[in-house]
């Protein structure tokens, strides 16, 4: 079978959670994790990630940067349910209590996308952001955002037949929305 | 410092070491430039980057003419941007050290060469790096010229060679001569730059030879000139070539060769023939044309004439002109090259094509000379134009106005009709008006043309029908004449029409200006200049004559021809038709015919007057008479429509020669009428796409009628022309003006340009109505020229304006008009066009074969240039490129968007199997990575999948024992399935609460504290307390699992009453005594629940029995320490993975796992192995066996549902255990023995949990249909909110589901129904023991939560004759079927919906005795009193009897602690009461159960099958140790199991061992019966295994297996294993 040609194509991401700008808040730190298909499985690298804290420059910028390496590669037979990445910024509240400062989710290459969320509710799973199946209960706000930077190569999808563009390697600074106040 | 600028640093400090490797071993003097040169360039860097021109200006310029490329090496890297380092290639480097060594070469080279050599090689290019230079010195780069005169302020040694190159070369060339000789081959230096740079002299031979040849013809002239020339020429071209191709640095080394070559080359003169002899050479090889023009004759085949096209009206087009000797040469050289003619058409010229020349010149304009050669190089900066995307209409704003200009010219008006017309006026008009005809007629003089067709058909014909001259194929020619014969018919009227018109004009024109004449005379004054003259012409009688007499001589004969060949064809058709009238009837033949040639004297029937007589018609006889009567009409037609011969040609010539009568003289009405019209003036407006964009001057209207005008109007526009509309507007003296008429002017083409556009005259006519009370004739209005206003006439104003509309030209010449693209598309100017079928589109399409046919039928000339495009036009229409098709399509393009077929689609495994994952197909719906392509998805994927879809409705036995199980198993699948597609829509619905963890938002009013409080609270709270209240565990949803996230949590606390041990083997005479000793100190013992049996009692000083616990799971198997003792406390906590189905951890996979948990208690038996006393003393060897003494079994749906599990259980213990006996340790409760005796047994206490907390499937929250009464809904609905608000934990079903998925009222569930007749009969005077049979018969019913059948959706409960059918169920089938057998045996019964452990939310039965009640488990068909400890149930939410729901409302809900009474209101609240009576549901049960007998054959068959697939089990479990089998035990067994049946495992254990003692006592025999109701082999299988009987490796183990079925009513089973293990005594 290996000589007729690969069975499965690869996707490496590598990259980090860059900054981010939340006006209200400091102290934050985030999570991440990978959401992805059926059809995926993660062969190498961190599919979940906990940052350190970081706290406010004190410059006019005032971004909270955590410069957080992303590095992961999965192995897929199939583009559908193509990884996104799922972001949970946390931060203490004024009692000290780590609280949930927004949540954000996009895709892995291209794709922003943004959901974000309220300040004391937490999703039971903060992969419900990067699905689409009960999201009509909840409502949400922006309240700030992250900067991620990706860096992805994919292997052998042009082998199984699928373009992805003119080349393919990527380099994709991508915009991870997040944060929101309850409704 | 600037980084750009350190950047540029680094690359001119590359640059130097380059410099410094290229300048290795040169002169000294070079180095002392070498400091200052760095500083230059370091302020030059900077400099260059900052200015761009001259950065660029620079090295680019130099490049070219620099040979040396260390330069263009250094001009690149100094244009890089910052942020790139130049790269320099190591290449370059070896570059320059080659060029150096070869440079050192050249210079050794150089000190052998003669002092006058040496300036040729200091031109040599050299490699010296050119610098860059500072930037004052900059602008001494930008001009070729300049540079030689600021080379002086360097070094001259780099200049040299850079600047005066060529001047050197060619000095040098000079001096070359005096160079050694050059090897033969190879040109000198100076032959090879004399090539290329000298134009050649010619050479003298040749000269002379030309003057030898301009002696002969000079047409030949030429030609010998290029022959004799060439070769040579082109020889010394490829040496050369040759020789460059090597390079100059070759050439360079070549100089130093031995010139001894020369000696291999003879060299002679060139070989001459007198010019005499070449010429008479030349004579037989040359040909010469001659000028002189050839005859016709020789051009065309013999005795052929010359036929001319473009007489017979054909369109031929004009040839290109060709100088007439040219052409004679041409003919000449071609008559004799080629005899056929082929190359000369019918006339006898060469064939050509019309002349391709453009009338116009369409060369750009050629560039103004002056500045010289600098001035055309010199770039220009030009703005970057944005390219904007212009629409149909609109001129993107990104244009200039005015871009495109409209030219109206507006001459003048001409009304040819005015009201102000006086009657000679109208007379006028009309007269001019058939001038104007007249004269276009004669313009186009469509009657000659139609005569000079005409005669050259008629030539035509006469030439083929001349047999002496046609030479070609008689049939072709045929053909031909007929249609010429055709064509001439056609023509002939067509001219007559003609003629006839052109002479009734004539006639009408003089009629007119009789009219006028005499009307002039009538009135006595003239109003217009206008006087008629006709010229005659004369012209010659006799040859008109005879041209006239000749015309209709011909066109009488044709008419005969034409009318004979009608007769013949009329004969023809005669002749059909009297053969077979003859046939008919001959007799009456002669008589009709004679009859008829009497009455007719037409030619037709002339034919057949000969008839009766049987020769064959000939045509001739009757046509002298109508040659006569032809001849006559001939000469009437033409009498009426020709000239008549001799008769002088007219001329009418129209002129304004004529006076008008002054005022003075004219009438009064008539000087009224010249006033007013003198008061009259016009204007018109030009009106642009609806607007007025401007108008013309107002003029007076002239007494002719006429205004000129004479503007031009430049209309310069943004929108693409619509509609342009004059506006013809009238105004009479100061009292307004009117609107006479509009006149539409045609948008022009866009070929039409001011200055070539025709002035045309646009009619228009107004409807306005005017009468006046003058001599003006008004408008709208009837009048006459008759006095007695007779032949009335009504005039309409009308006129015409002469305009012409163009396009402007610009500046350049370039027309100013939009483009072609956003042109509105017209048909007509589409057809202009080469593009002409895309513009139009598909409406212009459908009418292209309409056009086509009227194309041919119009037999417009497909040569005529005018036609072109049309023909082009419908050739590509009809050629079938654009196919219109004559339906129309709905979504024509889904084919094209189909990529592959919908079949190719189904086919496609990949596909197919994705459809079915998202489908969540059972099979698939977890199925990870779908391979990629088809070929790796093996076919047995679908294998199942495919099965189950066939067996949908095939039952299968196989897998079920059981026929009748099959079947149910089947509709119970079929159930489930429906019920799940039902509420697969409703597990969709999510909350808020199912997404997101809030904490409640603390109220203020709540007890506890309020959000100050709370925090207040949690701040003095301390972090470890001494007494830690116990926290809640986070819930977990399941959809983020994973396989090994989930693991069970086993608590093994303590047991309870653990079986004992009898004496070991040895001791085995005495078994019964010793049992007897037992049950004798239980009955005395006191209350002992810690301390184990002394150990005395026991010979060997072995404990009692030294038990531990093996929990297996999912085949998973854990086990805690050995304790000791029949009541052990281990207090351990086992831990065992778990894995969901699939790996799907959704709430619905985990509510359907069907998994037991096994919690197995063992007794750990040591047995001394050592053969040898004497190795006593140094080792022990010992064999640890297990014997099994009971089990636990908990589903794992309960614990999902249950979360955690905590409490103590009876040991599930066969009821006969060999070797074993109970040692009782009694727990007595005060003053209940008789009840408290019921519940013996062993126990042990639990706690089982999952970590993580997973939330268990919540109901669905949905309303479902219902037959019920609303009102009882509604009460439903209070009451259960009522219970609900007092104790939320008690649960209280008023309404539940039935099979169908509709809700019941759950009283309805209860009615006495009748057991099976044999139950009642086995025990007919025991109420009791009735009693106790049909529980256990009810506990012989499969159990199978609904939540593993349905999913965990809900709770549906079955009627009991379903339940009977399905024969599975959970507790409430049980319950309810228990229930209701009880009421028909006449017990007070009812249902008990509460908590119990382990099955959490259930239902039991409770009775009522004579003095006490019972609590029956309606699934094991045990039952406890009240007050009875160990009773699994543990609350109790309500009561439910057949006609009302009692709900608990006393404080406590243990069965230990609560009255049974519910007719006491305070302690039940009962559903139907005195404000809603029970209004007397009918049951949903039905009246009588019917009972088929219990099938004794096939519970045979079973047992048989069973007993087979266990023992092939067992040997499977030992894959690496024999497994025999003692088939006499097994009979033993057998015999024996029958009796466990009867008794329900009671009171048989002593007989049967001695019994078995008896048969096999040489055995250690271990072994227990296994007692379960039948569903499925699969559970059966399990329990053998849990036992671990199979486990035992002695080597001489044996094993007995027996298995009875015994058949209850309806099939149910009850399944009896008896599974042992023998160890042979020795």
């Amino acid at each position: 079978m290996a000589a007729v040609g690969p069975s499965v194509f690869l996707l490496m991401v590598n990259g980090q959670v860059e900054s981010a700008q939340f006006p209200e808040h400091d102290d934050l730190y985030c999570k991440y994790c990978f959401v992805y298909g059926h059809d995926w499985a993660p062969t190498a690298g961190l599919e979940e990630g906990i940052s350190q804290i970081t706290s406010k420059s004190h410059d006019v910028r005032h971004s909270l940067v955590w410069n957080f390496p992303i590095d992961v590669t999965f192995k897929s037979t199939n583009p559908f349910g193509w990884p996104q990445i799922v972001l949970s910024v946390y931060g203490p509240d004024v009692f000290g209590n780590d609280v949930v400062r927004g949540y954000g989710a996009v895709h892995v290459p291209f794709s922003p996308g943004s959901w974000f969320m309220g300040r004391r509710p937490e999703y039971t799973d903060p992969k419900v952001v990067a699905q689409g199946e009960g999201r009509e209960v909840t409502r949400v706000r922006s309240q700030g955002f992250v900067t991620l930077l990706f860096n992805v190569v994919t292997k052998d999808m042009r082998k199984l037949g699928y373009d992805t563009g003119p080349a393919d390697m990527l380099r994709v600074e991508g915009q991870g929305l997040t944060h929101g106040l309850p409704q | 410092m600037d980084p750009k600028e350190e950047k540029m640093k680094i690359i001119t400090e590359e640059v130097m070491e380059n410099d410094e490797d290229a300048d290795a071993g040169r002169e000294k003097t070079a180095k002392a430039h070498r400091p200052r040169r760095k500083r230059q360039l370091r302020t030059a860097g900077p400099a260059e980057m900052v200015s761009g021109r001259a950065d660029l200006g620079g090295p680019q310029e130099a490049a070219p003419e620099d040979p040396d490329p260390n330069t263009q090496l250094l001009g690149v890297s100094a244009r890089r941007g910052p942020r790139s380092l130049p790269p320099i290639p190591s290449a370059s480097r070896t570059g320059f050290a080659e060029f150096s060594m070869r440079e050192r070469m050249r210079e050794k080279l150089q000190a052998a060469r003669s002092k006058a050599e040496s300036a040729l090689l200091q031109e040599m290019p050299t490699p010296r790096p050119r610098r860059l230079r500072g930037p004052g010195e900059k602008d001494l780069e930008t001009e070729f010229g300049t540079e030689p005169g600021g080379g002086t302020q360097r070094t001259p040694r780099e200049d040299d060679p850079q600047a005066h190159a060529r001047v050197k070369f060619r000095d040098s060339a000079r001096k070359i001569k005096s160079k050694p000789p050059v090897p033969p081959g190879f040109p000198s230096a100076e032959e090879a730059y004399n090539f290329f740079t000298f134009s050649f002299d010619p050479e003298p031979e040749e000269s002379e030879e030309k003057t030898k040849v301009r002696s002969r013809d000079g047409a030949n002239q030429e030609e010998e000139e290029g022959e004799g020339e060439e070769p040579p020429v082109r020889g010394a071209n490829e040496t050369d070539e040759e020789e460059l191709l090597r390079g100059k640095d070759a050439e360079d080394f070549l100089l130093g060769l031995d010139p001894a070559a020369e000696d291999l080359v003879a060299v002679r003169p060139a070989d001459y023939d007198g010019a005499r002899v070449r010429l008479q050479k030349e004579k037989e090889l040359l040909f010469t044309p001659s000028r002189l023009t050839v005859p016709t004759y020789k051009k065309l085949p013999e005795n052929v004439q010359p036929r001319f096209l473009e007489d017979e009206g054909l369109y031929v087009g004009t040839r290109p002109a060709v100088p007439r000797t040219t052409q004679n040469i041409v003919e000449n050289r071609l008559l004799m090259q080629d005899p056929d003619r082929k190359w000369f058409g019918d006339d006898g010229r060469i064939l050509a094509l019309p002349n391709p020349i453009k009338p116009f010149p369409a060369r750009p304009p050629a560039l103004t000379q002056g500045q010289g050669v600098n001035a055309e190089l010199e770039t220009l900066y030009k703005k970057a134009v944005r390219y904007v995307h212009r629409s149909q209409h609109m001129i993107g704003s990104g244009d200039p106005p005015g871009n495109f200009q409209l030219d109206i010219d507006i001459s003048g008006l001409i009304f040819t009709h005015h009201p102000c017309f006086s009657r000679e006026h109208v007379l006028a008009a009309k007269l001019a008006q058939l001038y104007d005809q007249y004269l276009a007629r004669r313009q186009r003089n469509k009657a000659k043309f139609l005569s000079d067709k005409l005669q050259a058909l008629r030539n035509a014909v006469q030439t083929g029908l001349d047999p002496a001259k046609t030479q070609k194929s008689i049939d072709i020619t045929q053909k031909a004449i007929n249609e010429y014969k055709s064509e001439i018919r056609q023509t002939r009227k067509l001219r007559d029409v003609e003629q006839e018109k052109d002479r009734t004009l004539l006639k009408t024109i003089i009629k007119v200006w009789k009219e006028m004449k005499s009307l002039r005379e009538f009135q006595r004054f003239t109003n217009t200049p206008l006087k008629l003259v006709l010229r005659k012409e004369k012209v010659d009688q006799k040859a008109d004559a005879e041209a006239y007499e000749a015309e209709i001589q011909a066109e009488v004969s044709e008419l005969l021809e034409e009318l004979s060949e009608e007769h013949e064809q009329r004969m023809e058709e005669y002749r059909a038709a009297y053969q077979q009238w003859k046939a008919w009837k001959k007799a009456q033949r002669a008589k009709k015919k004679k009859k008829k040639h009497a009455a007719e004297e037409h030619p037709e029937e002339e034919g057949e007057e000969p008839l009766p007589g049987e020769g064959p018609v000939k045509p001739v006889p009757p046509e002298p008479p109508s040659g006569a009567v032809l001849e006559q009409q001939v000469r009437e037609r033409a009498a009426r429509s020709r000239r008549r011969p001799g008769e002088p040609t007219l001329v009418p010539e129209l002129t304004l020669a004529g006076s008008v009568t002054p005022n003075d003289q004219c009438p009064r009405v008539e000087v009224l009428r010249r006033e007013d019209v003198k008061r009259r003036s016009v204007y018109l407006k030009v009106i642009f796409n609806g607007k007025e964009v401007s108008r013309t001057e107002v003029r007076p209207l002239g007494a002719d009628f006429r205004v000129h005008f004479g503007q031009i109007f430049n209309l310069q526009i943004v929108n693409w022309p619509e509609s342009l509309t004059l506006q013809v507007y009238e105004t009479v003296g100061h009292s307004g003006t009117t609107l006479l008429a509009e006149v539409f002017l045609p948008i022009p083409e866009s070929t039409v340009v001011s200055g070539r556009a025709p002035t045309e005259e646009v009619e228009f006519s107004s409807t306005q109505h005017v009468t006046l009370d003058h001599e003006g004739v008004g408008s709208g209005v009837p009048f006459s020229f008759e006095a007695d206003g007779s032949n009335q006439l009504i005039l309409m104003t009308s006129g015409k304006v002469s305009n012409s509309v163009a396009w402007a030209i610009g500046e350049n010449g370039i027309p100013l008009i939009p483009p072609l693209s956003q042109q509105s598309i017209g048909f007509r100017s589409a057809l202009k066009r080469a593009d002409a079928i895309s513009s139009i589109g598909a409406s212009g399409l459908t009418d292209m074969k309409k056009l086509a046919k009227w194309a041919a039928e119009s037999k417009l000339d497909p040569n005529d240039p005018s036609n072109g495009p049309l023909m082009q036009l419908i050739s590509v229409a009809t050629s079938g490129e654009s196919y219109v098709p004559g339906f129309f399509r709905l979504e024509q393009l889904q084919q094209e968007f189909n990529f592959v077929s919908d079949e190719e689609l189904n086919r496609s495994k990949r596909f197919r199997l994705l459809h079915l994952r998202s489908q969540e197909v059972p099979e698939f719906r977890n199925y990870k990575q779908i391979p990629a392509y088809d070929r790796e998805i093996m076919e047995k994927v679908f294998q199942d999948y495919e099965k189950r879809l066939r067996d949908r409705n095939v039952i299968e036995t196989k897998d079920h024992v059981d026929g009748h199980r099959a079947v149910v198993a089947k509709y119970l699948q079929q159930v489930r399935e429906s019920v799940l597609n039902r509420f697969l829509i409703a597990k969709r619905h999510f909350l808020l609460t199912d997404l997101i963890v809030e904490e409640e938002v603390p109220n203020i009013s709540s007890e506890g504290s309020g959000i100050l409080g709370l925090s207040l609270f949690k701040l003095a709270e301390q972090k470890r307390p001494l007494r830690p209240r116990r926290k809640g565990r986070k819930k977990v949803t399941a959809q983020n699992l994973s396989d090994g996230d989930i693991k069970l949590l086993v608590n093994i606390i303590r047991a309870y009453d653990i079986p004992v041990r009898k004496p070991a083997a040895g001791k085995f005479q005495q078994p019964a005594r010793s049992s007897r000793t037992f049950g004798e100190k239980r009955a005395a013992s006191p209350p002992a629940h810690s301390s184990p049996a002394p150990s005395a009692d026991y010979p060997l000083g072995q404990v009692l029995v030294r038990p531990f616990v093996e929990v297996s799971f999912q085949r998973t198997i854990c086990h805690t320490t050995t304790a000791e003792g029949p009541n052990p406390s281990w207090n351990e906590e086992l831990e065992l993975p778990f894995r969901a189905p699939n790996g799907d951890y959704s709430m619905t996979s985990l509510q359907s796992v069907k998994d037991d948990v096994f919690i197995n208690i063992f007794d750990e038996v040591l047995y001394d192995i050592s053969e040898d006393d004497r190795e006593r003393g140094s080792g022990t060897h010992t064999r640890i066996e297990r014997h099994w003494l009971g089990c636990v079994k908990i589903p794992f749906s309960t614990i999902y549902f249950q979360a955690r599990i905590d409490g103590t259980f009876k040991i599930d213990i066969p009821p006969v255990l060999l070797g074993y006996s109970k040692e009782r340790s009694v727990i007595l409760e005060r003053g209940f023995d008789p009840v408290r005796s019921l519940s013996e047994g062993s126990y042990i206490t639990l706690f089982i949990t999952i970590e993580p907390q997973l939330v268990p499937g919540e109901p669905v929250r949905e309303k479902f249909d219902s037959q019920e009464d609303e009102k009882l809904l509604q009460a439903t609905e209070k009451f259960q909110a009522e219970c609900a608000l007092k104790f939320p934990n008690r649960q209280c079903p008023a309404t539940v589901l039935d099979l169908s998925g509709k809700t019941v009222f759950v009283t309805r569930y209860l009615k006495p129904l009748n057991p099976p007749p044999e139950l009642l009969e086995a025990h007919p005077n025991n109420p009791q023991a009735t009693a106790e049979l049909v529980a256990r018969y009810v506990s012989l019913i499969p159990f199978l939560p609904d939540s593993v059948s349905f999913a965990g959706i809900c709770d549906l409960w079955s009627t009991s004759d379903q339940f009977l059918d399905l024969l599975a169920g959970d507790e409430e089938e049980h319950a309810v079927l228990l229930c209701n057998y009880f009421l028909s045996l006449g017990k007070k019964a009812w249902l008990v919906m509460g908590n119990a452990i382990p099955e959490g939310p259930t239902a039991y039965v409770l009775t009522r005795e004579q003095s006490h009640y019972l609590i029956w488990n309606p699934c094991s068909g045990h039952f406890y009193a009240q007050f009875d400890t160990f009773c699994p149930l543990k609350s109790v939410g309500c009561l439910i009897g057949p006609d009302n729901i009692w709900f608990n409302i006393q404080r406590y809900d243990s069965p230990l602690r609560i009255n049974f009474d519910v007719t006491k209101p305070k302690l039940w609240k009962s559903f139907f009461s005195r404000s809603l009576p029970y209004p007397g549901l009918s049951s949903v049960q039905p009246e009588e159960l019917v009972y088929q007998g219990s099938d004794k054959a096939a519970a045979a068959e079973l047992q048989d099958r069973i007993e087979k697939i266990l023992k092939e089990k067992i040997m499977d479990w030992r894959p690496r140790h024999l497994t025999r089998w003692n088939r006499y035990c097994t009979s033993t067994l057998r015999h024996f199991l029958p009796l466990l049946e009867a008794s329900r495992g009671a009171g048989v254990e002593d007989d049967h061992r001695a019994e078995l003692l008896r048969q096999l006592g040489d055995y250690r025999f271990s072994g227990f019966p296994l007692h379960m109701p039948y569903s499925e082999l699969k559970p059966l299988i399990e329990a053998v295994y849990s036992t671990g009987v199979h486990n035992i490796d002695v080597p001489s183990v044996e094993f007995a297996l027996a298995v009875y079925v015994h058949p209850y009513p309806k099939n149910v089973l009850s399944v009896w294993i008896y599974v042992a293990s023998l160890i042979r005594n020795r």
